[in-house]
């Protein structure tokens, strides 16, 4: 149960671009169509969910205070965890350079599809982010932390899709020049947001 | 060490062009206003946002931005010719994870408090997109004084905007400004309320659109076209 609320928390409530806005640039550059949103969406909930979880294990195993102590007892007092910045980033860049070997590798279309956007999720604010909300909010084990990586992810996902679908219609309204664009991409965002606070304070 | 950086390339300038010549101004102005970074190249939003309820973690973000980026850009820049261009990627986020681990233990150290206000924001400036994307367009094709101008220019530009919405948000969600409160308490006594909306998140994000708007009706060369 605890796993669920985690995971629906991370969806709707403590959702990334609605409530901390991360991830927005490649957000706002890649939701001009539905097709390349979820394509995005996919490859940023893919990779929070693989590389989230081996942060934590780094975190845990390496970095903490007094982690490095199943090495030996000497290390108990080593306290790397100032480290923690470029250890993470260095992991989620290396990952992201394995899942596009292996996607290359065994679903080329879907590598072709996906194109430019899966090397630039290295430095897509929403991985870095889920590693660092990971560390700041001590979740308990590595379930609860599989459970809030997938959550973010899906609610990335969801809400890329939806503006997405929503500019995709919006070619057809009559957008006052000066705010065409870029403009009415962060008042409609805004505006979702607004509604995904309706979602505040559910918990399971 | 840094200092020393800057100043060699500097001199060795001096016998082409003055150091602040108009092509160099340009670089330090041009992201303030027509190219801003945030409104107009669209870099950068992630970490801007969401520290902007207070004006105080505004300042403190919008200058640890502007240290990281100019740094990070003369390092690079330095460097330049020596990066194999496979591996560029990783060696600049490499340089830009070492500046904000800098920074980040001078403001453990030194401002706690704001610290931790800014609690993960601190570390997402290493996938600020201002600072890549100026690294990559920017400092690797470049000599490392207009790169630190450059650095400096887009980080005052970011931390423009990042100080606009704060003071807008401040002044509307607490009724504050860095603190202080400037609404007076007659408007509270005949029944003025502070606007809750505005410390919240969305409201960030329909002041930069309104900014956007504002801007882009000063200036119809940045209007998009249909």
């Amino acid at each position: 149960m605890e796993y669920v609320n985690i995971f629906i928390k991370g969806i709707f409530i403590e959702n990334m671009i609605f409530a901390y806005f991360l991830g927005m640039c490649s957000y706002l550059a890649i939701s001009k169509t539905v097709k390349s949103a979820v394509g995005l969406g996919l490859a940023v909930t893919f990779v929070l969910f693989v590389s989230v979880p081996v942060c934590y294990l780094l975190e845990k195993y390496v970095l903490k205070a007094g982690a490095l102590q199943w090495l030996s007892p000497d290390f108990s007092t080593v306290d790397l965890s100032f480290l923690s910045f470029i250890m993470f980033i260095a992991t989620i860049a290396s990952i992201v350079q394995l899942v596009e070997m292996i996607v290359e590798k065994f679903v080329p279309t879907l590598y072709t599809s996906l194109g430019i956007f899966l090397p630039l999720i290295a430095v897509n604010c929403s991985i870095l982010g889920g590693a660092l909300f990971m560390q700041e909010r001590e979740y308990a084990n590595l379930g609860e932390v599989s459970a809030f990586a997938l959550g973010s992810g899906v609610g990335w996902f969801l809400a890329i899709v939806a503006l997405s679908a929503i500019r995709e219609k919006l070619r057809y309204s009559n957008v006052p020049g000066p705010l065409r664009g870029l403009g009415i991409t962060f008042i409609l965002t805004g505006l979702m947001a607004i509604a995904f606070m309706s979602f505040m304070g559910i918990s399971l | 060490m840094s200092k020393e950086t800057i100043a060699v390339p500097a001199k060795k300038k001096k016998t082409k062009e003055p150091l602040f010549s108009a092509k160099n101004k340009r670089l330090l102005y041009d992201p303030l206003n027509d190219n801003n970074p945030i409104t107009v190249q669209v870099l950068g939003i992630c970490s801007a946002l969401a520290v902007t309820v207070k004006m105080k973690p505004s300042i403190v973000m919008a200058l640890a931005v502007v240290v990281v980026c100019a740094f990070s850009n003369v390092i690079i820049s330095l460097i330049r010719n020596i990066i194999p261009n496979r591996i560029r990627i990783i060696v600049q986020l490499t340089v830009v994870a070492t500046m904000v681990i800098l920074v980040d233990q001078f403001l453990k150290a030194f401002l706690f408090d704001v610290s931790k206000q800014l609690s993960v924001f601190v570390g997402l400036i290493i996938t600020n997109c201002i600072i890549m994307g100026r690294l990559e367009a920017f400092a690797m094709s470049n000599k490392p004084w207009p790169a630190f101008l450059d650095g400096i220019g887009n980080g005052f530009g970011y931390g423009m905007i990042l100080i606009i919405v704060s003071m807008f948000r401040e002044l509307f969600g607490s009724g504050e400004l860095l603190g202080y409160r400037v609404v007076p308490d007659s408007f509270y006594e005949s029944g003025y309320f502070n606007n809750s909306l505005a410390i919240m998140p969305p409201m960030a994000l329909i002041i930069v659109g309104i900014l956007i708007w504002i801007q882009r009706s000063r200036n119809q060369k940045l209007i998009e076209s249909k």
